[in-house]
């Protein structure tokens, strides 16, 4: 668990009002303790391997990149005792043993470096989170509505506290990955634009009054954090997705 | 707060006398089960086979377990989502399950099912997995080893803590939770 999670439990373990909740809190702590000190998983399921790959144009690359990052990902799950929770076919459903495929997004930038982000997602948290087209006249009253219903729809399934990733504008699939890539910041860290901080600040305040609570148990660290990305919209569109994170916000980068 | 000890398995009136909010701690033998069990599960009591375990008076842990390292007994072993298996579950409790344990909401079905046949369900604390793990004493797969993580295994546990959310009275703690600290 990075430090900004361990910065944002302390912080909850003080807001919270629930005994229960503080309990479930300390036991997260306690947990994530065991975890460095036995290097096991905090949580068994250890993700769909989501992996943002942030390649420079003036890199060559000889070979295969999907392939590489899915031999990182067969080796990474495999010598590091990580669950295969992989099916190769969403219908007939068999493992495929080595947590392969990776879901890769590829982005080009600037400049001769491959940066890569690996944030594992578990299928809790993700299966809670929705997308939806909203109708421009609907507004910013209608997107906190959106996510606060998605927030309170999900309850104690995705084991709150939970963070928000919420990606407004773009077109279907850009709002859902935008939804992505705003749980890859570090919680804290607020959106660069001012009214964007503040809607995440509204947001964060609004869930927290939701009363579902540390594991849906009661209380009032509901979320850890709420983080929003934007994007220009179509005149016609206004798109909000919402991807609902575990307490468990995992990711790591490294750049090449 | 005060923790109630019980031992597997369970009898009707222990499991009568639960209520929503209270702390358990199980000593005992559980088993454990997800989706792909769960379907192998209700298609053999749907040809009218035999189980590979006996419900009767048992527990049911949802959970798929991170690989044991070496010398390790179970790897990380923290509760999944109880929703997916609310198909199932009343079947399992009308062969006499008495408790099963995850995270998240039940069905108004299993609900209904847990006050006709006298059951509970519990929560285990989501992603406190590497925690659990500990009170995990033993583990013996017992069917469909070809499941992975999805087997059927037989755990032995040591003070298991859990939380009971409904009771054999249709009771549900998440609701009772909201309505306390819900400031909306």
């Amino acid at each position: 668990m990075g430090q900004d999670m361990l910065d944002s439990f302390k912080k909850a373990y003080e807001e919270e009002i629930s005994l229960t909740g503080k309990e479930i809190l300390q036991q997260l702590l306690k947990n994530s303790e065991i975890a460095r000190l036995d290097s096991v998983p905090m949580c068994q399921d250890t993700g769909y391997a989501v992996v943002f790959a942030e390649l420079g144009q003036d890199v060559r690359i000889t070979g295969n990149l999907y392939d590489a990052i899915n031999e990182g990902v067969r080796k990474g799950y495999t010598e590091g005792y990580l669950r295969k929770s992989i099916v190769g076919h969403p219908l007939e459903r068999k493992n495929t043993g080595d947590n392969t495929p990776a879901v890769i997004h590829t982005k080009i930038v600037p400049g001769e470096n491959l940066r890569i982000i690996v944030a594992p997602k578990g299928g809790g948290s993700e299966n809670m989170s929705a997308i939806k087209m909203l109708k421009p006249a609907e507004g910013v009253e209608g997107v906190k509505k959106f996510v606060i219903d998605t927030v309170k729809a999900a309850g104690p399934n995705p084991c709150p506290p939970v963070v928000v990733g919420v990606g407004i504008g773009g077109t279907f699939e850009k709002a859902a990955l935008l939804s992505k890539e705003a749980l890859l910041r570090n919680l804290g860290e607020k959106n660069k634009l001012p009214d964007i901080a503040l809607l995440e600040e509204e947001l964060l305040a609004e869930i927290n009054k939701l009363g579902i609570g540390p594991q849906g148990l009661g209380g009032r660290v509901t979320a850890l954090a709420v983080h929003v990305e934007i994007y220009a919209a179509h005149i016609a569109s206004l798109p909000v997705a919402v991807n609902l994170n575990c307490h468990a916000a995992r990711h790591k980068e490294v750049t090449l | 707060m005060t923790q109630i000890r019980l031992t597997t398995p369970l009898s009707d009136k222990t499991v009568e006398s639960l209520r929503i909010g209270q702390r358990i701690v199980f000593n005992g033998i559980i088993y454990t089960g997800r989706d792909a069990a769960h379907k192998k599960l209700v298609e053999l009591i749907e040809q009218g086979k035999e189980l590979p375990f006996d419900p009767k008076g048992q527990v049911i842990y949802y959970v798929g377990p991170s690989p044991a390292k070496p010398g390790k007994i179970i790897g990380s072993a923290g509760p999944t989502t109880s929703g997916r298996m609310d198909i199932y579950a009343p079947k399992l409790y009308a062969l006499g399950l008495k408790a099963t344990i995850g995270k998240g909401r039940r069905s108004p079905e299993v609900i209904e099912a847990m006050k006709k046949y006298n059951g509970v369900y519990m929560a285990a604390v989501g992603g406190a997995a590497a925690l659990i793990a500990k009170s995990i004493i033993d583990a013996k797969v017992v069917a469909y080893p070809e499941l992975g993580p999805e087997a059927i295994y037989r755990l032995t546990v040591k003070n298991f803590p859990v939380i009971v959310v409904n009771d054999s009275l249709g009771c549900d703690l998440y609701d009772e939770g909201i309505k306390i600290y819900s400031t909306k």
